[in-house]
């Protein structure tokens, strides 16, 4: 632990992006306490710029509070983020796990239906789903799932395939173990560290299709979120700019920090840059 | 005073902090003239290799560099020179064949572009005659039709046609000295000797110098002039070939050499009669339908075993010899049901075995089992290695507790260090890794043991103490072996009888003394006259 923490270190940018992170985490878990009212309630005058009439970060056009927003609306971007990805690697893995180790018929059937989620553009065919799904946190869940499973599949099929010939998984076939055993104890750890990474940058892509439902309006209209509150201040851009621009920071900050932090993670359980330094 | 071709002074490379020693080569002094071949001998990690990048200037750069110490080349000392000194030196007076050819090629460049290159950054001619000459050049590496042979790209070629085109590159400017880093050890015995032997006919055509990097005494025995041994980074000893083969003095050498398994095999044991595992008519072909669901273009077919037909009896030691692609590996797995045969009949102790299903073969699993080739790539590095062991017994239904003892027995039992049950392979050296391959293949106590390449992937060194170790627990827990080699000098010592492969088929079986003394087969003959080094006797 130690060992992978001096490696994860060495990334300068990796560490900042984590304290980023944490920083973002906690407001979250805080947001309660800092702003015990509504994100929704109308809590002053409409449009008062940041700093006047005790927003801090100003209020938008029904005066609700845009600082009590993004703290709120953390908390519904992280749990998207991680609720989402959590569901598309596990749903990954199994298709790719299975495709991967049996190949032959069953690789071309669970690959064949991984094409036909990744031909439909994946923007487009989340709005669809939460169209036909009608708004709601679920929706949005599921919608972002569906849309991102296959790439893992894909990154789980491929390691699989290289390690199925491995010699240690036919000393597990010469001993009779169980394919299923095989799957899961023996080549599933092994290829955990690239579904780590790219479960991690996929959370970050999660907060951004979030965000983009939600400026359409397609967002759940009971939670408070940061694209809810973009698509809510669009209207006033030019005359109230601080109605859409923290929001935004605030998007822009998070998701740069999960990228980072999954580079740094790259790098750091990357077995082969590990030989290079 | 006329300056020595190559003199190597009193050489130092530093590796990066925090590797296990701090100097890759320690006061290392080798000399080359012309026309001579030094063989550099050692085993892994013994710096060989980087002395030989060393006087290239490909060492990896800032992380190892040479500290003190010069490369003379003609007086000039290569450790000083500029950098457009170095390049006009490196491929036109000093050039380097490599081991892997297929690496060291480019893959998307056609092998006469690439012999083109050559001649282009460093000699000025026109296409038409630059094209002559790389034609010219193939020709005198013997390659065949050597007009097709330029447009051709590196896949197209055999692993000995690579290296061919790899010293036709090398030698195209007509170097003063050509360094070979072990260059015949990815080959076929009898494409090494055609190599080995084509070296040295270059070097007697252009009185070039050689520096020969290898770990086998056999090849050294075979074309060196003089011999450095070097371990740890040191030479330990250096001198003329008789006097470092036949009365090494430093006691590393000493060891070295008898670590080498001598060409004549061992006398037969008594045999029994009793067939234990018998194989009838098995064949198995590679290939057919690809593409979605089976209907796009078809694959070509390789027809990996014809018709193979073995019997293996109680307590025998069975090898089977052949070159990459005989099939030899393929017929293991097939016998230990990694893979189905197409036809024949496979049988363990007269009960049909290739035809069960999955289920009903687990049972027959616990009288066969396999040692692998590659002792990194056989061991699960997630899994500890106690674990690993007792894996088998725990798949067969045996109790934890009772499996963890077993494995513990084992671990003693291949000569690891007991605290070994609780650690992951990657602590562990090459051999140590064999070894735990072997206890996981013990753990079920089997009655046959199939060992596919068990030592061609560690030295010399620790080879003969695998071997040696395989030797007692087979006499120990009375196991029928079938032992794949493709070292006819491994197969001298381990086996009781041999049959031998060529491209799928058997051609030829017998007691392995007589096949040594009296091959019937003209593929066998070839296969011992290219054991290198067959003319050196190992006295021991």
């Amino acid at each position: 632990m130690n060992e992978f923490w001096s490696r994860y270190a060495r990334n300068r940018s990796a560490v900042m992006g984590l304290g980023i992170l944490v920083l973002v985490i906690f407001m979250a878990a805080i947001a309660s306490l800092i702003f015990p009212d509504d994100p929704f309630r109308l809590a002053g005058i409409p449009l008062s710029v940041p700093g006047a009439n005790g927003f801090f970060l100003g209020s938008d056009t029904l005066g609700r509070d845009v600082a009590s927003g993004i703290a709120h609306g953390a908390k519904t971007s992280l749990l998207i983020g991680l609720v989402a990805t959590f569901a598309a690697v596990f749903i990954g893995i199994i298709f790719g796990a299975f495709s991967g180790y049996y190949g032959g018929l069953v690789d071309d059937i669970l690959m064949r239906i991984t094409e036909i989620f990744q031909t439909i553009p994946s923007f487009v065919f989340a709005i669809l789903l939460v169209a036909i799904m009608k708004p709601s946190i679920e929706s949005i869940v599921i919608a972002i799932t569906v849309v991102s499973w296959p790439g893992v599949a894909r990154l789980v099929r491929g390691e699989f395939l290289s390690l199925k010939n491995r010699e240690f998984v036919q000393a597990c076939h010469t001993i009779g173990m169980s394919d299923m055993r095989i799957i899961v104890r023996e080549i599933l750890p092994n290829c955990l560290s690239p579904i780590i990474v790219v479960g991690s940058l996929m959370v970050a892509t999660a907060i951004l299709i979030e965000s983009g439902l939600a400026f359409l309006g397609l967002g759940d209209p009971n939670i408070m979120s940061w694209g809810f509150q973009i698509g809510a201040g669009r209207t006033m851009l030019r005359s109230a700019w601080w109605v859409c621009t923290f929001p935004g920071i605030a998007i822009l900050v998070t998701v740069l920090a999960i990228n980072l932090v999954g580079e740094g993670l790259n790098d750091a359980l990357n077995p082969r840059l590990r030989e290079g330094n | 005073m006329k300056h020595k071709l190559l003199d190597i002074k009193n050489l130092f490379i530093q590796l990066p902090a925090g590797a296990d020693r701090q100097y890759a080569v320690q006061e290392v002094n080798l000399e080359l003239a012309r026309g001579e071949t030094l063989c550099v001998v050692g085993e892994s990690g013994s710096g060989k290799s980087l002395t030989a990048r060393a006087v290239m200037g490909l060492l990896p750069a800032p992380h190892v560099q040479v500290t003190q110490g010069e490369i003379g080349f003609n007086g000039e000392d290569i450790t000083k020179v500029n950098y457009d000194r170095l390049r006009q030196i490196r491929g036109s007076e000093i050039s380097m064949i490599f081991q892997e050819p297929m690496t060291a090629l480019n893959p998307v460049m056609s092998i006469g572009a690439q012999i083109d290159e050559v001649f282009r950054y460093h000699v000025n001619m026109s296409g038409a005659e630059r094209a002559k000459q790389a034609i010219k050049l193939l020709d005198d590496v013997h390659l065949p039709n050597p007009e097709q042979i330029m447009r051709a790209y590196p896949h197209e070629l055999s692993g000995g046609q690579r290296q061919r085109a790899m010293i036709a590159m090398a030698l195209a400017l007509k170097p003063k000295i050509l360094i070979a880093d072990e260059p015949t050890t990815a080959l076929d015995v009898t494409t090494q000797a055609q190599i080995l032997k084509l070296i040295s006919e270059m070097q007697l055509a252009s009185d070039t110098g050689v520096l020969f990097i290898t770990h086998d005494f056999g090849v050294v025995a075979d074309i060196a002039h003089r011999v450095a041994v070097m371990q740890q980074g040191l030479v330990v000893e250096s001198g003329t070939v008789e006097q470092v083969l036949n009365n090494p003095v430093h006691p590393y050498t000493q060891a070295l050499i008898g670590a080498v398994p001598s060409l004549n095999p061992r006398k037969a044991r008594p045999r029994s009669k009793t067939p234990v595992l018998s194989v009838q008519g098995v064949s198995k072909t590679f290939g057919g339908g690809s593409g979605l669901f089976g209907f796009g273009v078809a694959a070509r077919e390789v027809k990996a075993v014809k018709n193979v037909t073995l019997d293996l009896c109680r307590g025998e030691t069975l090898g089977i010899v052949g070159e990459s692609g005989s099939g030899k590996s393929t017929l293991a797995r097939c016998i230990i049901r990694l893979m189905d045969t197409d036809c024949g009949k496979i049988s363990i102790d007269g009960v049909q075995v290739n035809e069960l299903s999955r289920a009903a073969m687990r049972p027959w699993r616990t009288k066969i089992q396999m040692v692998f080739q590659d002792p990194f790539a056989s061991l699960n590095p997630r899994i500890k290695v106690g674990n690993i062991i007792a894996q088998g017994p725990v798949t067969q239904g045996i109790d934890k507790a009772e499996a963890d003892a077993r494995a513990r027995e084992l671990i003693s039992i291949v000569g690891l260090d007991e605290r070994s049950f609780n650690r992951y392979p990657h602590e562990f050296s090459g051999g140590q890794r064999q070894r735990i391959g072997i206890a996981r293949s013990l753990a079920l106590k089997p009655e046959i043991l199939i060992a596919d390449e068990p030592v061609s992937a560690l030295d010399v060194s620790i080879q003969a103490q695998i071997l040696d170790l395989l030797e007692e627990i087979r006499d120990r827990m009375h196991l029928s072996m079938i032992f794949i080699t493709h070292d006819l000098r491994v197969a001298a010592q381990v086996c009781d009888r041999l049959a031998v492969m060529r491209y799928g088929e058997v051609v030829e079986t017998g007691a392995t003394a007589d096949i040594f003394a009296k091959p019937e087969h003209s593929y066998t003959r070839d296969l011992l006259a290219a054991v290198p080094g067959k003319d050196w006797k190992v006295s021991s």
